[in-house]
């Protein structure tokens, strides 16, 4: 019988033990989550897989592309719906016809070509699926010119390593607007365009207007909508707070091939 | 000197207890075992806050085709199973992508570890006798009987499918459906998801198979306290376990 005390009291000492320490861990994993330097450490595992993702797959590997089949009903609209921005809605009430996408930064030939321009340039149809980084997937066919067509006119300079997309929509009160990046690699990669068509019609706002861009390999916020400039540069630390994109800013992965 | 004699008792229970005791689990093993635990407690926290920012799930390859979810959690899971508590998909995603890696070679260096020290073959390998003794097995775990003596060197044969099932099986599909996720890594064989019928249904496999794995660990940790928590528990921190003798078995 004491014995069995003993260990009753035991097994209850044990519970007590593992219930705080379990409490204490979880406040600590928390208070990590905000301090300066452990997500640093955790950045890490973001190295580790986009390396082990390019070596494990070629700078070409193409995404699926689906048939007409797969398309979804509807194609889902995530973050803006219809920017903000009065230049914004100006350009939209006359159907962008005065809207100029401007190439400039590190590129030996400035650019400014309107949609009907883009048009008119060579053109790839895809149907992929897009993955948010929520998790939620859906499949869409997109038209536009590849990025590497619109890059060949502009001709980068050696210098240069980012492709930036600056965007119309504004994203808070202090009117910081929305803006990616992302590497040669990605830029010249055949799936990777300059989207003016969804479904077969016209880009609608709600799905980035006039121009937004496909980056067929990453997650869903690498693709800006509402595309008003692209800028060549060789580092994206002086733009935002340096992360080289608007959700990277908020602590999301430069990275988004997971 | 009043204490001597105290002393002297004591010491002679720990000798005949170190008698019957024996090295149950390498130092490899133990460090290798108790790294698993904090990592597939981070992933699966970390993986319900992701789960949270958007709690369905769908079968197919994406979740917009026209059926609805067959699953769905309005308000996500609560806060005190997620990590970090409260909704913050960014750092969620960090613990869970750099778990993932610490999960991963952990795992890698398991199973080479047990395949060139023989541990799996010595201890996970289901022997003839093994499976002859299946069907009282089955019946012991049923009436939560637990083999004394002899018998308790070794696992028993549910014991060894359920470990090889998990290691081999569970562990190497979870770990394939979090792959699927990756739009970069399902460019490796363009298509590959479909296996599974698509990303949305790996999303749900990945799911699934993350809480078959929470039955595992309840089951396994039930096992533990009832067939000798300390034992079990000393056993996989320092090594050493105890054999008690069939015949001071205590009925449970």
């Amino acid at each position: 019988m004491p014995t069995d005390r003993a260990e009753a009291s035991r097994r209850h000492f044990l519970g007590r033990t593992l219930a705080a320490a379990a409490a204490a861990l979880l406040a600590g994993c928390d208070a990590a989550s905000r301090s300066s330097w452990f997500p640093k450490v955790l950045d890490v595992g973001e190295l580790a897989s986009r390396r082990a993702q390019r070596l494990v797959s070629s700078r070409r590997s193409m995404a699926q592309e689906f048939s007409a089949a797969d398309l979804s009903p509807q194609f889902r609209s995530n973050g803006t719906a219809n920017p903000d921005d009065s230049q914004y809605q100006a350009l939209a009430a006359n159907q962008f016809a005065d809207w100029h996408l401007k190439i400039d930064g590190l590129v030996e030939r400035p650019l400014q070509l309107s949609l009907r321009e883009l048009r008119a340039m060579t053109s790839r149809t895809q149907i992929t699926r897009h993955d948010c980084v929520e998790g939620w997937s859906a499949i869409g066919q997109w038209t536009g010119v590849p990025l590497s067509a619109v890059l060949a006119e502009a001709l980068p300079r050696a210098q240069a390593r980012y492709v930036v997309f600056h965007c119309a929509d504004p994203m808070d009160a202090a009117g910081t607007r929305y803006y990616e990046s992302i590497d040669f690699e990605d830029a010249y990669h055949p799936q990777t365009i300059l989207a003016y068509e969804l479904n077969g019609a016209l880009l609608p706002i709600a799905n980035g207007a006039p121009l937004r861009v496909r980056i067929e390999r990453q997650l869903g916020y690498k693709m800006a909508k509402y595309i008003m400039r692209i800028e060549l540069v060789s580092s994206f630390a002086h733009i935002g707070a340096g992360n080289g994109g608007y959700w990277e800013d908020q602590g999301y992965e430069w990275y988004a091939g997971i | 000197m009043t204490n001597l004699p105290h002393a002297q008792a004591t010491a002679t229970r720990e000798e005949r207890a170190h008698e019957r005791s024996y090295k149950r689990h390498s130092l490899a093993v133990r460090i290798l075992h108790w790294i698993n635990v904090v990592a597939l407690c981070v992933l699966l926290m970390s993986g319900l806050q992701i789960f949270n920012a958007h709690p369905a799930l769908n079968w197919g390859k994406s979740s917009y085709t026209g059926a609805a979810p067959f699953f769905e959690l309005a308000d996500g899971f609560p806060s005190w199973l997620t990590l970090p508590g409260g909704r913050w998909l960014a750092m969620g995603r960090r613990w869970h992508l750099f778990f993932a890696w610490i999960f991963v070679v952990n795992g890698l260096i398991y199973v080479v570890y047990s395949i060139a020290s023989r541990h799996l073959a010595r201890d996970l390998a289901p022997t003839r006798a093994d499976w002859k003794s299946l069907g009282r097995s089955v019946v012991d775990h049923l009436l939560l009987r637990h083999p004394a003596g002899e018998a308790a060197r070794h696992y028993n044969i549910l014991q060894k499918l359920t470990y090889l099932f998990v290691i081999f099986g569970l562990l190497p599909f979870v770990i394939l459906m979090g792959w699927a996720l990756s739009p970069r890594l399902d460019t490796v064989v363009p298509g590959w998801v479909d296996i599974v019928g698509g990303r949305q249904s790996a999303r749900t496999l990945h799911f699934i198979a993350a809480w078959t794995l929470v039955a595992f660990v309840l089951i396994h940790v039930f096992e533990v306290l009832i067939s000798g928590v300390f034992n079990n528990l000393r056993s996989m921190i320092t090594g050493r376990y105890v054999v008690e003798s069939e015949h001071a078995d205590r009925p449970r």
